[in-house]
């Protein structure tokens, strides 16, 4: 079947099975290989990427069904102005180490500062527990994504 | 503390030399620009998948693959019987259907006669597309005749158990090691039982003897293990790109297993989302890649999946521990002896040093001093997957230390003393080292005391015990648990430790280029500790050079000199010595040119970072920048001294490092439901010089999060018909950000003496430190139930059944 799917403002049009995951389609097709893929089972988060402005998991859902629709990936969110904070939270704080996670942690920490500018601690880390990073102990991306959020808000304050 | 603060700061506003400097391969990773195995791409590549046994012990009687290879898409099926035709001109074996392990044992690459565990390798599909490559794994049809399968290292050893390697001849399940030895001990059998008898006549003494059990885990990192081989049939050069923690030595290996010319082989290990020890040993998967390449002429890539990772890759302890102690009635610890039955699943393919089959366990005499102490390790197969030494193990230290610490808190219990007490009262002192212990470890440097009390300080501990006090009184129960580990880490020397005959040394090349920039080449491979910025540091910290002007090139065979890879924690205490030896021979190098440029004697001129002056006219001097371009000019050198600024070298350690910490943490536990909820966890590691303490406290972090999530909720069970119940992360339970508490952590610096900047290792400390912490203070808060040990993992149903005094094997599937 051939499906379109917006991706980082680009669309890519593609034949694919009605079984191609969302995943394969960023990942091959599209050849964006920012998003990773680590469990098959929704459990370990890596492949999380913004369907319509809200994070999925992109290995559970079928390209079908991102048909017509907005993705955004860890490949979106630099932009001419450089990185997001949400990118340099996680370059201040040691947010990564093996970097394999930090995409898809990065997709969730920007869409809950989207959501809450200025989430707790416990907040955060509720936001992140449908992923697993097994490098960091989550500390320090804590720290990133609150770093990100009080970037932010304070370079707000200052526009 | 290394004075961070001291340390001159480049144009870039790194510092040059030690402190805690922005990592560079951030830039790549926060843009989704990093380059792990499955983004390899190559032109006209296939995809393949490998079909696993479903039982862990079965007879093959036939395999019928004509379904799917008239699968369109489908390339090439390739079973045992393919394997056992293609000859091999190799000492090791004469076809390709067995490979050498690390152990040297054999281990199938794709099963022949019998499978042996369940996930063991049975077919191997090459296709078109990754789809196409498992939708054949459904047509293949295997017929198994199912034997009983032995799941239990106890039952491994009864006379009528089934006979897993009968490939071998072997008439029971014992594992004899290339020395020849079935079982393995370390330390004083003799003094050590005298001192144990003396101790259970003698009326101030007490002897306490305990059951400990390290379930099976995995290390689990977030990407699993694949490869994309490309054989080139016309230079017949093969490149591998892999997830390897070790790409020099899997190139040897794979020169050993098929036989092809070493200096045809190319290893790639580009990015690695995560090692922990489960990429150091060489999978079937990646010898099938190859094959397949071979047999297709085109690159083959092979990607497993998570479950495929979790039942078949090298999974890590499985240590059924006895361990008896014996002390004076006032605490000081007398005698230790350890019985150790050792599950090492179908294959013996545990990644340890030669002469070390039980790895380091026997540093289970802990950090205490005391003068006799005895284990002795019997090693089993069983029908489970093969493995052994992971999970950020450094050797089975992890097993040694959770030992230890644990059976000091039952002793503690016995003796009704306090814990923090107890240890304090054991301790080896700072005067006494370097420190031979019972089993012939030599620690080099260590302030015991000192740091157990930052850590002591920085819990509030004794406000803690009078709080828990109180809550007993009103029946909450909250627990405290400390841990005081040693490790030792960074192996070699070579000439004691070597893996499958290659000794564990590391070269290193450093390159200063004209204009003074450089590159260091290294053996040893990140898989996230940020080689590409500490070596730099190292570099910058020896020569001068700022750290941005080091390039740090690793994970290319043919990029980098030989050396045996990242694993061990032995990264900077090896390869970390290595740059700073390397720069220092660059620097003399850069004095004889520098006395040459300045007409004077080498010995005239003295050393500031990064330039060479002349004593007493520090206006007389050149910088290590002028020095560059000078080598490579056409300034007339002294006989016998060469132009360009380089240097390599081989680092061989004279004796391990010993990185050492104490670790305390605070639970709360629900004695209605089991839960344990972690309060508090404060860990105080002494590491010695901190080349990046940014980079050192993130490792520390990560590893206390492997620690809780061992403690708590990791386990790879068996049920008795042999089924893995942790085949998924669905029931493979990882700490997520929820269940790990924020760690508060702390320092103490004593430098190595024998390493040139003074560092050790740190990257597995937290995880052999903190579960014995973990599940100390679980226990802890529990005691008053009469519980004095329960086993890992500390799950609600677990705890709950320790409180009611029902314990169960938690690793069988059983009641």
């Amino acid at each position: 079947m051939q499906i379109s799917i917006t991706i980082n403002g680009e669309t890519v049009t593609r034949d694919v099975e009605p079984r191609r995951l969302l995943v394969h389609f960023i990942r091959e097709d599209a050849g964006l290989r920012g998003t990773h893929w680590g469990c098959d089972t929704s459990n370990c988060g890596a492949c999380t990427v913004w369907l319509d402005g809200k994070p999925v998991k992109s290995c559970t859902v079928l390209a079908a069904q991102a048909d017509g629709h907005e993705v955004k990936t860890v490949e979106g969110l630099e932009t001419a102005d450089g990185l997001d904070p949400i990118q340099q939270g996680f370059i201040e704080c040691h947010g990564l180490q093996c970097g394999f996670c930090t995409p898809g942690m990065m997709m969730t920490g920007r869409a809950l500062i989207d959501e809450n500018p200025n989430p707790s601690d416990q907040e955060i880390r509720e936001a992140i527990s449908g992923q697993i990073c097994r490098c960091t102990g989550y500390n320090n991306i804590v720290k990133a994504i609150r770093w990100a959020a009080e970037a932010e808000a304070s370079s707000e304050v200052n526009a | 503390m290394t004075a961070t603060n001291e340390v001159p700061v480049s144009a870039a506003g790194n510092p040059i030399g030690f402190g805690s400097m922005k990592r560079v391969e951030d830039q790549r990773f926060v843009r989704g620009q990093g380059n792990y195995v499955d983004d390899v791409n190559l032109p006209g590549m296939l995809h393949s998948a490998i079909l696993r046994s479903p039982f862990a012990h079965a007879r093959i009687n036939a395999i019928d693959t004509s379904a799917a290879e008239a699968l369109p898409g489908v390339v090439a099926v390739i079973t045992g019987k393919t394997l056992e035709g293609i000859p091999r001109p190799s000492l090791l074996g004469d076809n390709f259907a067995w490979m050498p392990t690390l152990s040297y044992d054999t281990q199938a690459v794709l099963a022949t006669d019998k499978v042996r565990f369940q996930g063991q390798e049975v077919a191997y599909v090459i296709a078109t597309d990754r789809y196409i490559a498992k939708d054949a794994l459904e047509l293949i049809d295997v017929d198994y005749e199912p034997l009983e399968p032995v799941m239990d290292a106890k039952r491994a050893m009864d006379p009528d158990a089934p006979v897993i390697r009968d490939d071998k001849g072997q008439t029971d399940n014992s594992i004899t090691d290339v020395h020849g030895h079935k079982t393995w001990e370390a330390g004083n059998a003799i003094g050590t039982s005298e001192a144990i008898e003396k101790a259970r006549q003698d009326p101030d003494c007490v002897v306490v003897t305990q059951e400990i059990m390290y379930p099976r885990v995995h290390p689990s990192p977030m990407e699993t293990c694949g490869s994309v081989a490309y054989m080139d049939k016309v230079t017949g050069q093969l490149t591998l790109y892999t997830t390897s923690q070790a790409p020099h030595a899997h190139r040897t290996v794979y020169a050993m297993v098929a036989g092809l010319p070493e200096h045809k082989i190319r290893v790639i290990s580009p990015d690695i989302g995560g090692g922990f020890g489960n990429k150091v040993g060489v999978y079937p998967g990646y010898v099938l890649s190859i094959i397949g390449s071979i047999v297709t002429g085109k690159p083959v890539k092979w990607m497993e999946d998570r479950n495929e990772n979790l039942v078949s890759t090298s999974f890590a302890r499985d240590y059924h521990m006895t361990g008896t102690v014996a002390a004076t009635k006032d605490g000081r610890i007398l005698a230790v002896d350890v019985d150790v039955l050792a599950d090492h699943g179908a294959f013996n393919g545990v990644a340890q040093p030669t002469n070390y089959p039980a790895g380091f366990f026997h540093i289970f005499t802990g950090s205490y001093d005391y003068p006799n102490a005895h284990c002795k390790v019997t090693p089993v197969y069983t029908n489970k997957a093969p493995g052994g030494v992971a999970y950020a193990c450094s050797f089975r230290i992890t097993e040694a230390v959770y030992l230890i610490e644990r059976l000091v808190d039952c002793l503690a219990q016995e003796l009704e003393m306090d814990p923090a007490e107890l240890r304090l009262k054991n301790l080896i002192k700072p005067d006494q080292f370097p420190y031979t212990t019972p089993t012939g470890w030599v620690y080099d440097s260590g302030q015991y005391e000192k740091t157990m009390r930052v850590a002591l300080d920085m819990v509030g501990y004794d406000d803690l015990r009078r709080e828990q006090a109180e809550k007993r009184a009103k029946g909450e129960y909250m627990g405290i648990g400390i841990s005081f580990f040693t490790e030792g880490v960074g192996a070699g020397p070579r000439k004691d430790m070597d893996i499958l005959g290659l000794g564990m040394a590391d070269g290193i090349e450093l390159r200063v280029h004209p204009t003074g920039k450089g590159v260091l080449r290294l053996s040893v491979q990140s898989q996230g500790q940020g080689h590409e910025t500490t070596y730099a540091q190292i570099v910058a910290h020896e020569l001068g050079i700022p750290p941005e002007d080091i390039e740090v090139v690793h994970g290319d065979t043919d990029q980098t000199p030989f050396g045996l890879g990242t694993y061990g924690s032995r990264s900077t205490p090896v390869s970390g010595a290595a740059a700073a030896v390397v720069s220092r021979k660059v620097k003399e190098k850069a004095r004889i040119i520098a006395a040459t440029a300045l007409e004077c004697s080498p010995d005239d001129l003295e050393w500031e970072l990064g330039r060479w002056h002349v004593k007493g006219d520090p206006e007389r001097g050149k910088t290590i920048q002028e020095i560059a371009l000078l080598a490579h000019g056409s300034l007339e050198l002294p006989e016998g001294v060469e132009g360009h600024l380089e240097a390599m070298t081989v680092y061989n350690p004279p004796n391990l490092t010993y990185p050492y910490g104490c670790y305390i943490c605070v639970v709360d536990v629900d004695p209605g439901t089991g839960q344990v909820k972690i309060r508090d966890f404060v860990a105080v590691d002494d590491c010695g010089t901190r080349i990046n303490p940014m980079i050192v406290e993130g490792q520390v972090h990560g590893g206390l999060a492997d620690g809780v999530g061992m403690a708590l909720m990791e386990l790879i069970a068996f049920d008795e018909d042999g089924n893995c119940l942790g085949g998924s992360f669905m029931d493979y339970l990882l700490p997520t950000a929820m269940e790990c508490p924020e760690f508060r952590t702390g320092e103490t610096v004593t430098p190595s003496p024998h390493h040139p900047i003074g560092a050790k290792g740190v990257g597995e400390s937290a995880t052999v430190g903190s579960p014995a912490a973990v599940v100390n203070a679980v226990v802890d808060a529990i005691s008053p139930f009469g519980v004095r040990h329960a086993d890992m993992p500390l799950t609600p149903a677990n705890v709950w059944r320790a409180i009611q005094g029902r314990p169960v094997r938690v690793d069988m599937a059983v009641e």
